[in-house]
């Protein structure tokens, strides 16, 4: 066992010497906690290229069973750790909250890859969810597309690093160790569009809205200070602009609180704006004087 | 009709003429330009697609696919690409509808392999195909609003028709898509939506096809015991359904009497981006397709990009050292598939994960090479219109052995003499000492999942399931494209159709495309300095496409892999294509599926689907 003793022994209470080496004062977290990141489980499921990187991090060149997660089961109920290895489809984000809401506590959700972290490269596809924390709780995002394999360890490893920090005293910290037990994450329906039964209440005060003055249901004019891209001409029609902020609870979980980062990143945007307006101009005076010849 | 030459086997212009001749009415040539094939009249579409297979021999209906030409003659188009199962080209033929009440009768009857493809460009476009046995959405849920392929058919985060958008370049403006939708979310609803009458009928509606009324029936066995038919859903999450696949069966006992894939979820809309790409978008997409084989994706869609700029004026070939290290990536990437494939499937039928990380250590060599070349394991994102990436570099890194990671610097032909000529044929001879007599794995694999050769074409089967059934169709023999006609390699076939046939044609695949790269080498080192570019520069990097059609395919690992690309819109050629369709041998291979299990065991459904060797991202595209 690699259990060092010194580490979990960093208490202020004083083992007589002879005993030294033999007993071990710790808090109960820590045991806990250790014991707990040095065997999660991860959940066999694959959903798209990522898994094939995810199966080469399993395999014997990298091989994150060195770090104690042991074996991957197929069965949720046996798993610690949902490595959600690609994109998320509408049509699948519904099983996989299921999955989740099966998975006994404590849990976390390593989002590996661009997609499952925002969308990535398929994002405005009409049936990509724009990253897995829209509908679950995600601990350790892993950029890449695909990450590597040593990306993945990386992201495994700040998972385990993540897991010293809890604490059983504090409720906040981990929901699980809060009194009674959790609610599920609710699944997802699959309607018209994929429904997220969350945001029931906003669906259908949209629907109102929307039958009243014809707004196209979904779209809205960002508020001024977002708008930083000359409406298309189709979407100023959607939505007259006095509208313009149309949902408090939604804006608030868009924009960061109290300012926006907009205003300082704009000078740089201005500036790469104009160097590729200039580099436009020159190609089309090429352009033209080649097209004269 | 009397001609010289028996019909099976004339030229395409000749099968044309005969098709213009026996139906004056209903058959014209398409003449738009850049078009070839014909138009056929819808309402005879059935009666001309039967002489094509019967009198003409186009036994193999490769592709259908529908194109929707909103603004540009407003109908909707089906494409069918038939071939002979001896070889050739194709014969195109088209039939045409209105868009508002799209209706195209179906060839199911007459090509099996129209099923899925039917039923996909039923559920994206809204075609309407009379006489399909089963004609459901595929790739979205049952109760999805509208059919997204449709030009006029608006995803929840549109910003314009084609890319790139004005709002990043020039303009340099960058925002989060999320942030214009009430919701935060990738969604957009009808405006008539019902939120008190909301149910969710996609499953329902997967049961109900199987003609069940419920889950449980009593039907009595041939000895008169009492037995009961039970629905066993398998999948998306199913460690052996090789990603998110789904197959819902019915079974008596153990036996398995029905089944039907369920798939689209991992359907990412491909096609849609794909359209509002510009050309050279796509080809980092192509990788995502089959991702155990980027680079062969890569290889068909510059084919067929290539055939539409060959169209133009401005348009070089390929360099000869260019066209031979696609075939060298080509075939490496066949290689790291089929080791792939082989042990996955021997997962499947139960030797878990011993053999498959012997494969994934030597796949490990493959891609330190790919990394090298192409700057990426996996999504090479390798070939250009016209050249490459990049040349092979001087020298490589890439681990020596595994029992530790350390990466050693090697000279790049040095690395690949070795490799081909020692590490893979071992591991080759390996693989084959340890399971081609293997008992279990005989008698695991023998008569199982039986596809025999006519079902085989019929249903559009493709690459080692199409071989394994006694097919001898390789598209690198049967339609050559790049340098293949002069390479020397034979066709593996195995007569049997079961899943064992289907491991020895993937096993012989791997000795011949060894074989092709000991032709390689040499030709490596005699087109040693000569640019993998025509004139010695990079070709344009955003190309203008002329007008037309392009069907451009290839042999991957798991099949026939095509990719239909319409170029259309302005005179001097567009940026983006109007259409672009992918034809994948995962999604098309799965149409036997159904029948290859019927009268097997459960146990034995999962080495079956093994056996087909599918990739989800080519799937659901
Ligand atoms: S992040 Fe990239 S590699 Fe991973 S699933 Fe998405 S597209 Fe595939």
């Amino acid at each position: 066992m690699d259990l060092n003793l010194q580490e979990l022994n960093a208490t202020e209470f004083p083992v007589p010497a002879e005993l030294e080496n033999n007993i071990a004062i710790t808090s109960l977290s820590q045991l806990y906690n250790w014991g707990r990141r040095n065997s999660m489980w991860p959940m066999l499921f694959g959903l798209a290229c990522c898994a094939i990187e995810m199966i080469a991090t399993a395999s014997s060149r990298f091989d994150f069973s060195r770090f104690g997660f042991e074996v991957m089961r197929a069965t949720p109920r046996q798993a610690d750790l949902m490595i959600v290895s690609g994109t998320v489809t509408k049509k699948m984000v519904v099983p996989i909250v299921r999955l989740y809401n099966q998975m006994p506590e404590p849990k976390y959700v390593l989002a590996m890859g661009a997609c499952a972290s925002g969308g990535g490269p398929f994002k405005e596809g009409y049936n990509v969810v724009s990253g897995m924390d829209k509908y679950l709780p995600v601990d350790v995002y892993v950029p890449g597309c695909p990450p590597t394999p040593q990306a993945l360890l990386y992201g495994m490893i700040a998972l385990q690093r993540k897991i010293d920090g809890q604490s059983i005293a504090n409720g906040d910290d981990v929901p699980w160790y809060g009194a009674g037990s959790a609610e599920p994450t609710p699944v997802p329906v699959l309607g018209p569009d994929i429904i997220d039964p969350r945001q029931m209440d906003m669906i259908r005060r949209q629907a109102e809205r929307a039958a009243q003055d014809m707004v196209d249901l979904g779209m809205r004019e960002l508020p001024a200070a977002m708008q930083m891209v000359p409406a298309k001409s189709a979407t100023t029609a959607a939505a007259p602009a006095e509208t313009a902020p149309v949902d408090g609870d939604a804006l608030a979980f868009v924009l960061p609180a109290g300012g926006t980062p907009w205003t300082e990143a704009e000078d740089i945007r201005e500036k790469r704006r104009l160097r590729a307006l200039a580099r436009k101009a020159v190609r089309a005076s090429r352009r033209a004087s080649a097209e004269e010849e | 009709m009397p001609t010289a030459a028996p019909l099976t086997s004339t030229t395409i212009d000749g099968a044309i003429d005969h098709l213009q001749t026996t139906y004056p009415k209903a058959v014209s040539v398409d003449d738009r330009e850049g078009y070839g094939g014909i138009i056929v009249d819808s309402a005879q579409l059935l009666d001309v697609a039967r002489v094509i297979r019967d009198e003409l021999g186009f036994d193999y209906l490769s592709s259908a696919t529908a194109v929707d030409y909103l603004g540009a003659g407003d109908h909707m188009e089906m494409v069918y690409h038939a071939y002979r199962s001896s070889g050739g080209g194709a014969l195109v033929f088209k039939a045409q509808t209105e868009r508002d009440h799209a209706e195209i009768p179906s060839l199911v009857s007459v090509w099996r392999g129209a099923d899925f493809q039917e039923r996909e460009a039923w559920d994206l476009y809204g075609i309407h195909f009379p006489g399909h046995p089963n004609l459901k959405r595929i790739l979205m849920w049952e109760g999805f609003h509208g059919h997204p392929m449709r030009k006029d058919w608006r995803e929840a985060y549109y910003e314009e028709e084609q890319k790139p958008f004005d709002s990043r370049w020039p303009g340099g403006h960058v925002h989060r898509a999320e942030e214009k939708n009430v919701f935060g979310k990738n969604v957009s609803y009808p405006r008539e939506i019902d939120l008190s009458r909301l149910m969710d009928t996609s499953e329902s509606a997967v049961y109900q096809s199987l003609g069940l009324g419920v889950d449980v029936e009593r039907v009595m066995d041939k000895d008169g015991f009492e037995t009961n038919e039970l629905v066993v859903n398998m999948g998306p999450h199913h460690p052996s359904t090789h990603g998110v696949f789904r197959m819902v069966l019915t079974v008596d006992g153990e036996t398995v009497t029905s089944l039907e894939p369920v798939m689209g979820y991992l359907h990412r809309n491909h096609e849609k981006i794909g359209e509002r790409n510009t050309y050279l978008h796509n080809i980092p997409f192509t990788d995502r397709l089959d991702y155990i084989s980027s680079m062969g994706n890569n290889h068909g869609y510059v084919l067929a990009v290539e055939q539409l700029l060959s169209l133009g004026r401005r348009y070089n070939e390929p360099t000869y050292r260019c066209e031979v290290l696609r075939v060298l990536m080509v075939e490496l990437s066949r290689i790291v598939n089929h080791l792939w494939a082989i042990g996955f499937w021997l997962n499947d039928i139960g030797a878990f994960f011993t053999p498959v990380l012997y494969f994934i250590q030597e796949r490990e060599r493959i891609l330190d090479f790919f990394e090298a070349v192409a700057g990426s394991r996996m999504m090479c994102n390798y070939m250009r219109f016209g050249g490459l990436f990049g040349d092979l570099p001087e020298r490589i890194k890439s681990v020596s052995n595994l029992t530790n990671d350390r990466a050693r610097d090697y000279n790049t032909i040095q690395f690949l003499t070795e490799m081909v000529s020692e590490r893979i044929p071992r591991t080759i001879d390996e693989l084959e000492q340890l399971l081609t007599q293997n008992e279990i794995l005989i008698e695991r694999s023998v008569g199982v999942g039986v596809l025999s050769a006519e079902d085989a074409i019929n249903y559009s089967a493709a690459g080692p399931l199409l071989r394994g059934s006694g097919v001898p169709y390789d598209i690198r023999r049967a339609d050559p494209y790049s340098i293949y006609d002069e390479l020397d390699f034979d066709v593996a076939v195995e007569d049997a159709g079961d899943m064992y046939a289907r491991y020895r044609v993937r096993v012989k695949e791997l000795r011949e495309s060894v074989r092709i790269l000991r032709q390689l080498l040499p030709r490596l080192e005699a087109t040693e300095g000569q640019s993998i570019w025509a004139d010695g520069k990079p070709g344009a990097y955003a190309p203008r496409v002329p007008l037309g059609e392009a069907y451009g395919r290839v042999e991957n690992g798991k099949g026939e892999l095509g990719y239909y690309i319409v170029s259309a819109g302005g005179k001097s050629g567009t940026s983006n294509p109007w259409r672009y369709h992918v034809r994948a041998p995962s999604f098309i291979n799965l149409t036997p599926m159904g029948i290859m299990s019927q009268g097997y065991k459960v146990a034995d459904i999962v080495g079956i689907l093994g056996s087909i060797d599918i990739v989800l991202g080519e799937t659901d595209r």
